[in-house]
């Protein structure tokens, strides 16, 4: 009966194998009972898209980079500005200039040059959307505008792929995590996108970079959690942050029984774009 | 205070209260919600359409929470800006 045992002992010894420098750099994950040499396995082979390199993109990216999450892709069509570096911080002063998805690839592997970065310097539309998150495990949606977030949600919805929402603004921050098939989606919460300028964006409302830092943070640990298994998901809940208060929520959220994408009365079978925004400013 | 004139309800985790039988759209005016017609409500977790905020009592012991809509991050997608 011993033998078996054993045999399965080495057979998980050797697939748990690391080089010495993997202990090192992982070793206070591998300490983690949540997440343990599995855990750390399961991130290494994980693929993570993260959609926007900017003040909530930034943050996830290098700790998803740092926790050795095997590959990450990153999409952002726009190039690095002064205005950025106040909270994008994957960003350097060196970068302005530069397509914000090169710049944040060369920080990831900086800081891990174990992982694989794909780049999308590219507009992510309803034409190139599902071909994109096809290839991951789990999406984070780092955009700004809601006609992008009702975009990203409806394709991983209909692609069922688990993904982390979050916005920040002023002082505020608030992120929900879906998972096919559990929670409700980001269009069970809201039907539609606003009409444009109808609510305050960042661009003209403000934000404190530390703010993105928390909220992507947050969306970093949903995906490390997603993929090692460990703990509560905020699927179901959207976890609210308000930092003039110090105070975090979690808010109850029912699913909608005729969301036009995630119910059974699905009117949603493609992913579209919403109408384009006017870029005036810049 | 005499029974049954206030209630007690919570609004986005306050315990707060009310004139008994406050409607959900007296509620959103009282709160001061900003823009009141992109904001999801929620009574007891359940959704609120914008149709049944006028008609909507609330009771003592309801659970109200406001969902606002927030961006951040950036525009990757769409147009190139830098949010």
């Amino acid at each position: 009966m011993r033998v078996p045992i054993l045999r399965e002992a080495s057979f998980e010894r050797n697939s748990m194998a690391f080089t010495n420098e993997q202990l090192e750099r992982y070793s206070r994950h591998i300490i983690l009972k949540e997440i343990g040499p599995k855990g750390q396995k399961k991130l290494m082979k994980a693929k993570v898209l993260i959609i926007g390199a900017g003040g909530l993109g930034a943050p996830a990216a290098l700790y998803l980079a740092a926790a050795g999450v095997g590959t990450i892709g990153i999409a952002d069509a726009d190039s690095v500005d002064l205005s950025n570096l106040q909270r994008q911080v994957i960003h350097s002063t060196a970068d302005i200039g530069r397509p914000k998805v090169e710049s944040a690839r060369d920080s990831m592997l900086a800081i891990n040059p174990e992982i694989t970065v794909h780049t999308y310097y590219e507009y992510i539309t309803s034409e190139n959307i599902s071909g994109i998150i096809r290839d991951y495990d789990f999406v984070l949606d780092g955009t700004d505008n809601f006609p992008a977030k009702f975009l990203i949600n409806d394709a991983c919805v209909l692609e069922e792929k688990p993904f982390s929402h979050a916005g920040i603004i002023r002082f505020e921050g608030q992120l929900m995590t879906y998972v096919p098939g559990e929670g409700p989606c980001y269009r069970c919460v809201f039907k539609e996108p606003p009409p444009k300028d109808a609510v305050p964006t960042c661009r003209e409302a403000g934000v404190v970079g530390a703010v993105a830092g928390v909220i992507g943070c947050l969306q970093a640990m949903e995906a490390v959690k997603y993929i090692t298994g460990a703990g509560d998901l905020l699927t179901g809940r959207l976890l609210t942050y308000n930092a003039l208060r110090s105070q975090f929520r979690t808010v109850p959220l029912p699913r909608d029984s005729h969301c036009a994408v995630c119910s059974g009365e699905r009117t949603i079978h493609v992913p579209f774009d919403y109408e384009l925004p006017v870029c005036d400013l810049k | 205070m005499e029974r049954g004139l206030f209630m007690t309800i919570v609004v986005a985790g306050e315990r707060k209260e009310y004139a008994d039988g406050l409607t959900v759209e007296e509620l959103i005016e009282a709160e001061k919600v900003e823009t009141p017609q992109y904001v999801t409500v929620t009574v007891n977790d359940t959704f609120l359409s914008n149709a049944e905020r006028a008609s909507r009592s609330l009771q003592e012991g309801d659970v109200v929470e406001f969902l606002y809509f927030m961006g951040g991050g950036t525009i990757p997608s769409l147009c190139a800006t830098n949010d």
